[in-house]
């Protein structure tokens, strides 16, 4: 039956119902237990430096303080979501502003695909919150259980005592890191400090237990019990970044070329795969990096540690699981076809080895986007004003006729402060001749120009009316601009508007 | 249910059993903590439909309604407010307009009230219409300063309801016969000339008599009107039906009285003192 075939036809076609057979595997499966083998090598240093960076970042950026002055966070790193404030080190973001995060995000997806397409999934393998904490609580696992043996025999052994001590205690310690997990993250939408003694003495509020034992909970299950099915099941990065990744880009990848035919250490004409298993062993997602690229591998590349212990052991060149590029992993395999296994076909192997393309359109197109999305925040945020003025005409009614026949307009006038200066600014009007500005509720400077307070870190609001005499003509629309000066006469801010009148 | 699950070749592996138009799936087994998860929901779902007005007559054991919720919050806020509205309610208007913190809850309670209340008749601006006068201008029927403002909201004008309304009547010149129809287009020109638009000067020699007979003890000797009566000036640019000549033809002949209801009685006195205040700073207050 072909997909081509009209659909009726093809339902006609259909076979009789059958009964599913009963040795039918079940759509559920129950979830594999992945046993992670301890694991020495220089991926395991990076990832153990990542691991402790990644970690010391979170836990330590909410206590970092900033001085603003009075009656202001002195957290560096604070979202204040009840005062509508960002607040980081010396900026200050204010709702409005949020495109600043939004063109964060945008250079953080960017980021991550070049990085992808170089590297490949380096996000995964070393710095996803997922990976970090799962690594954690592993090392946890491993310090209370033992490697890997010891915690599958526990597992099948009897629920004796020492089984039952053991897990409460890895469980226990999960529960206390999950702990800090929610409790840091609260840190970063409440003072630090504060909030940590609230916590202690039970004066927090609600919403903070809430937070705190939803992300306690969280940390616990994603990294305690769901692990790699976070990456399977629920991410759906490792599904499109398959369209980040070419034949250039660096992944993890089993040598085959090298390798195959597996077979023992002492059998004749076997490969330099001697089918330990050591990869597989120490793999947190519990997969065969000999099976080829697969969606599961997360690109860690622990796998690379562990057989190059083996490879080095046995006297073998290391590099059989290795971080390469499928373009050179091809050339290998060609240039080795048919060549019978030993130090020859290893030789040819490696000569047909190229550098990675690392400059290629791919990477370019991203470093490009990057540059691009990089410099227009760059330069929006030093394009950024600290004080605006917004000038709102009244449009009901769009002018009003005194009783002495003259015409007036009325503004609403912002002065939108982002900084804690309150020193006075002056008003002026720009207009043609005989337009005059009044300012409900200011007084006048000595040069006769209405005096607007600002407000620290906040909008002052001001009523102005302008208003042309009786008998001056003037057009139905007319441009007028307003101007705020400081104590130097110098402009800060100004707006445009209108001045609407009768039709001529 | 599964129809006839087969092996797939290429994979090895087996298919659902399921076919969609020559579509076969390959069975890739779900977790079954997934499957766990999906009967979770499946409860909450239940466990919410016996808390939570979810069925039509049910109102769950909670008892929650998003309408009471929002009455609770509403009161609450009237809380919050209470002690504000008792000193605006104990102020009086020029007090509320000197203390910047009373000033600030007044004009922004003044604007939601006005919005409410006033805005049908004397537009959203409160830039008026014909027969209802503006509150934008400087032209003002009954006086333009807080007490005057005060009393005409609180008691209204020219209404059955409130004995201290603000009243006053206009003859009915032409209708009831007191004036001739020549007569009335001498004084409509009169009037004109009072704000420098006629172009008839006899008319208006011969409308200046009839105006200090009959229309001067209300709208004064030279048209400046008489807020006593809420008799609107005549000498200014400001025209509550209209100023061309035909407009104030069919105001002298038959008069258009207009009426505002009294808000004492139906408005919290707060209420009315924060609209004293907001329509007083809309640009003509005195």
């Amino acid at each position: 039956m072909s997909s081509v075939e009209a659909p009726h036809r093809a339902k006609a076609d259909r076979p009789a119902e059958a009964p599913a057979s009963a040795a039918a595997q079940p759509l559920y499966a129950a979830r594999q237990k992945v046993y992670p083998k301890r694991v020495f090598g220089k991926v395991r240093s990076v990832k153990w430096a990542v691991l402790t960076l990644c970690l010391a970042l979170y836990y330590i950026v909410p206590w970092i303080r900033w001085d603003r002055g009075p009656g202001v966070p002195d957290q560096a790193v604070l979202v204040d979501i009840a005062n509508a404030r960002i607040f980081l080190f010396w900026i200050e973001i204010w709702p409005q502003e949020i495109y600043f995060l939004t063109g964060a995000l945008i250079l953080g997806a960017f980021g991550l695909f070049a990085v992808s397409s170089l590297f490949g999934r380096l996000w995964c393998g070393f710095t996803c919150p997922q990976t970090v904490w799962t690594d954690l609580f592993m090392f946890v696992e491993r310090w209370i259980q033992g490697d890997r043996n010891a915690r599958m025999k526990l597992d099948q052994g009897p629920h004796d005592t020492n089984y039952w001590v053991r897990k409460s205690l890895t469980h226990g310690v999960w529960l206390l890191i999950a702990a800090a997990t929610g409790g840091a993250w609260v840190m970063y939408f409440v003072d630090a400090p504060t909030v940590t003694m609230q916590i202690l003495t039970g004066h927090a509020s609600a919403q903070v237990y809430f937070f705190v034992a939803l992300f306690t909970g969280f940390t616990y299950l994603l990294a305690g019990w769901a692990r790699e099915q976070v990456c399977t099941y629920m991410c759906p990065w490792p599904r499109f970044q398959a369209a980040m990744l070419d034949e250039n880009s660096l992944v993890v990848t089993y040598r085959d070329w090298r390798g195959e035919p597996r077979g023992k250490l002492k059998a004749e004409g076997v490969g330099d795969c001697v089918d330990c298993f050591a990869c597989v062993h120490v793999c947190p997602t519990g997969i065969d990096i000999r099976d080829g690229q697969q969606l599961e591998c997360i690109g860690c590349g622990l796998c690379v540690d562990a057989c190059d212990s083996v490879m080095s052991k046995l006297g073998r060149p290391k590099g059989l699981v290795a971080f390469e590029t499928l373009k050179n992993l091809s050339a290998s395999a060609a240039a080795t076809a048919g060549m019978a296994p030993g130090p020859d076909r290893f030789k040819a192997g490696m000569a047909a080895r190229q550098m990675p393309r690392f400059v290629r359109p791919r990477t370019l197109m991203y470093a490009g986007a990057l540059t691009a999305v990089a410099l227009v925040m760059l330069g929006a945020f030093l394009m950024r004003s600290t004080l605006n003025v917004t000038v709102l005409r009244d449009r009901a009614p769009l002018f009003v006729r005194l009783s002495d026949g003259a015409v007036r307009n009325a503004y609403t006038i912002k002065i939108v402060n982002k900084t804690r200066d309150e020193a006075p600014l002056a008003l002026v009007l720009q207009a043609p001749e005989g337009f005059h500005m009044t300012v409900q509720d200011v007084e006048d400077d000595a040069q006769g120009r209405p005096v607007l307070h600002r407000r620290a870190d906040g909008i002052a609001q001001y009523r102005v009316f302008v208003t042309v005499p009786h008998g001056q003509r003037i057009a139905e629309d007319t441009p007028v601009s307003f101007r705020l000066l400081d104590a130097q006469g110098r402009a800060v801010a100004s707006q445009s508007s209108n001045f609407l009148g009768p039709k001529s | 249910m599964p129809t006839k699950i087969e092996k797939d070749g290429v994979t090895g592996r087996e298919t659902t059993g399921h076919e969609w138009d020559g579509l076969k799936e390959l069975n890739t087994p779900l977790p079954k903590w997934w499957l766990w998860t999906f009967y979770a929901s499946i409860a909450f779902a239940a466990v919410w439909m016996v808390l939570y007005p979810s069925l039509p007559f049910w109102r769950g054991t909670t008892q929650w309604i998003a309408r009471e919720a929002i009455v609770a919050e509403v009161a609450e806020a009237n809380a919050r407010n209470a002690p504000m509205m008792a000193r605006l309610r104990a102020a009086t208007p020029a007090q509320i307009a000197a203390d910047p913190e009373m000033r600030a809850f007044a004009l922004a309670g003044g604007r939601v009230a006005f919005a409410n209340n006033c805005a049908a008749c004397h537009g959203a601006g409160g830039q008026g219409g014909s027969g209802f006068p503006a509150l934008v201008d400087d032209d003002w029927l009954w006086g333009g300063s807080l007490a005057a403002i005060h009393q005409t909201i609180a008691h209204g004008i020219r209404n059955t309801e409130d004995e201290a309304a603000r009243t006053s009547v206009m003859p009915r010149f032409g209708a009831d016969g007191m004036l001739t129809n020549p007569q009335i287009g001498d004084v409509a020109e009169y009037v004109l000339s009072l704000s420098g638009r006629s172009s008839d000067p006899a008319a208006v020699e011969r409308g200046r008599t009839i105006f200090a007979e009959n229309c001067a003890s209300c709208h004064g000797d030279n048209g400046r009107g008489n807020r006593e009566f809420g008799a609107p000036s005549l000498a200014d640019q400001v025209w509550l039906y209209g100023g061309g000549k035909a407009d104030i033809i069919a105001m002298v002949r038959n008069p258009r009285l207009g009426v505002m209801p009294a808000w004492e009685g139906r408005l919290d006195p707060a209420v009315v003192n924060m609209l004293t205040v907001f329509v007083h700073s809309l640009g003509g207050g005195e």
